[in-house]
């Protein structure tokens, strides 16, 4: 079977090495997104795209990101939603931090065995920003309010092809 | 997981470490924005790093809004067109009525030597897009500081009252709508002058009239107008219309519903009123009444 243990490694493809430049303009494209003017039931469903590249990167090149971006971020969230200021700091740092613990687990699934990994990261991170809203005295919201996660997760293979395509290696190591 | 990495690998600190460093630090300014409001200008700062990014991702935005407006259907412009010239033609009628109160307001005010009211500046503004905070009701418009959006200003539409700008940014401004938790409008029942403070529900379309006495004289349809008390939001806009009462003579106060009057959700356009003269101080003598008995409270 796909993605059972270690049989995927040996059908892993080698990707070319990642230029730090190339996760700015990930992370610069993930707050784009996440700042689309959306609103109904779009934005209900609308995942937390920089929460999905940040976890991407921490998983998959952890060596590449650290703790100090997705914490600026997070800042830039919580002044683009109006939140709490260091909400969204706070959630993305414990979330960097279980990419950083798991990868190694994490690299050793397929991609639909890594979906569950990714759900579970995620609605952390959810947990923490509803723990910190309660603690100022906010409400439960409702159970929609896990739906980015639910569509973040699924959307992880997606994130990975895209991220993927310009790692390939576009020459063909059979024509030298 | 426990091992520990040979020395010539330079690491930096271990994980944990720079884990605690952020969470602490998420924490000490979670704390300081919640408790003391001591992060606005870090705020600014970063509102004017994102605007620009906000525009681009406009872009895209308005070009679908405005392909979806072109092809609009021609029935549907010449409806339109119809009840626009309707209630032009009805508005006309009500302002020449209005500008000949508005003379005799005047008039009968000079005649008691009272001080004149003072209708508020406005300008216009464009609802950007909808706060995606989940736990606050919140809209961003394209008007801020620079254009001399004050916080604390009151925001209508051509139906009501929309909400108050909660922080003005130097380009945009964000809006805390009247449905939003922690908002609470005074009014006042247009029918018998009533007055009532009215708090957000969280939710679309729901306000709550609270601490009404079962036997208050509320009825269902009442109309509710701010009643312009709190020296915040002018008086006499329309906020909400009664839609249910809950009379139960088991509690203390009633449980009653309204409407908000505006929609938020109809229109892109709203105005931002400019905010009103400062009310004046309280008198000396009444605030030292006030401070007295709560130290007397404290040392006994």
């Amino acid at each position: 079977m796909r993605g059972s243990g270690f049989s995927n490694l040996s059908t892993q493809e080698i990707l070319l090495p990642v230029r730090p430049l190339y996760v700015v303009v990930t992370l610069a494209a993930a707050l784009l997104l996440n700042l689309l003017p959306l609103a109904g039931w779009v934005l209900a469903l609308r995942p937390d795209f920089i929460a999905l590249t940040l976890l991407y990167w921490g998983i998959n090149q952890p060596r590449k990101i650290g703790f100090l971006p997705a914490w600026l971020l997070g800042l830039a969230v919580d002044v683009a939603e109006g939140s709490l200021f260091g909400q969204h700091a706070l959630a993305y740092a414990v979330m960097m931090f279980s990419a950083f613990a798991l990868h190694r687990r994490v690299a050793m699934f397929g991609v639909r065995h890594q979906i569950p990994h990714v759900l579970v990261i995620l609605l952390l991170m959810q947990v923490i920003v509803l723990a910190v809203r309660a603690a100022a005295g906010g409400e439960y919201p409702g159970w929609w309010y896990f739906v980015p996660s639910v569509v973040g997760a699924l959307l992880w293979p997606v994130t990975r092809f895209l991220f993927t395509i310009p790692l390939r290696s576009r020459r063909d190591p059979d024509d030298v | 997981m426990e091992y520990t990495p040979p020395p010539f690998f330079k690491r930096g600190p271990s994980l944990i470490a720079r884990l605690s460093f952020f969470v602490l630090l998420s924490l000490v300014l979670l704390y300081a924005d919640a408790r003391f409001h001591y992060m606005e200008g870090l705020r600014k700062a970063i509102g004017v790093v994102l605007y620009p990014l906000q525009r681009i991702v406009d872009v895209p935005a308005e070009v679908a809004s405005g392909i979806g407006s072109f092809f609009v259907s021609q029935s549907y412009l010449q409806r339109e067109n119809e009840r626009l010239v309707r209630e032009n033609f009805l508005n006309a009628g009500l302002l020449q009525t209005q500008q000949e109160l508005i003379a005799e307001n005047r008039h009968l005010r000079q005649l008691l030597d009272m001080k004149e009211r003072v209708g508020p500046a406005s300008a216009a503004a464009e609802i950007l897009y909808f706060g995606r905070d989940p736990f606050s009701r919140k809209v961003i418009i394209d008007r801020g500081s620079s254009n001399k959006v004050e916080e604390g200003a009151a925001v209508v539409d051509d139906t009501g009252l929309i909400g108050q700008v909660s922080r003005a940014f130097p380009w945009t401004a964000e809006i805390a709508l009247i449905t939003d938790r922690e908002q609470a409008v005074p009014v006042q029942v247009v029918r018998n002058g009533l007055r009532a403070a009215v708090f957000g529900t969280g939710y679309d379309g729901a306000l709550d009239l609270r601490f009404m006495p079962v036997n208050a004289d509320i009825e269902h349809g009442d109309v509710l107008v701010t009643s312009g008390i709190d020296g915040v939001y002018p008086a006499g806009l329309p906020v909400a219309v009664v839609a249910s009462i809950e009379r139960n003579a088991a509690y203390p106060f009633a449980r009653i519903t309204c409407t908000p009057a505006a929609g938020v959700n109809r229109h892109r356009q709203v105005l931002v009123l400019a905010r009103l003269a400062p009310l004046p101080e309280y008198p000396p003598a009444a605030q030292q009444k006030k401070v007295k008995p709560r130290k007397s409270r404290r040392d006994g």
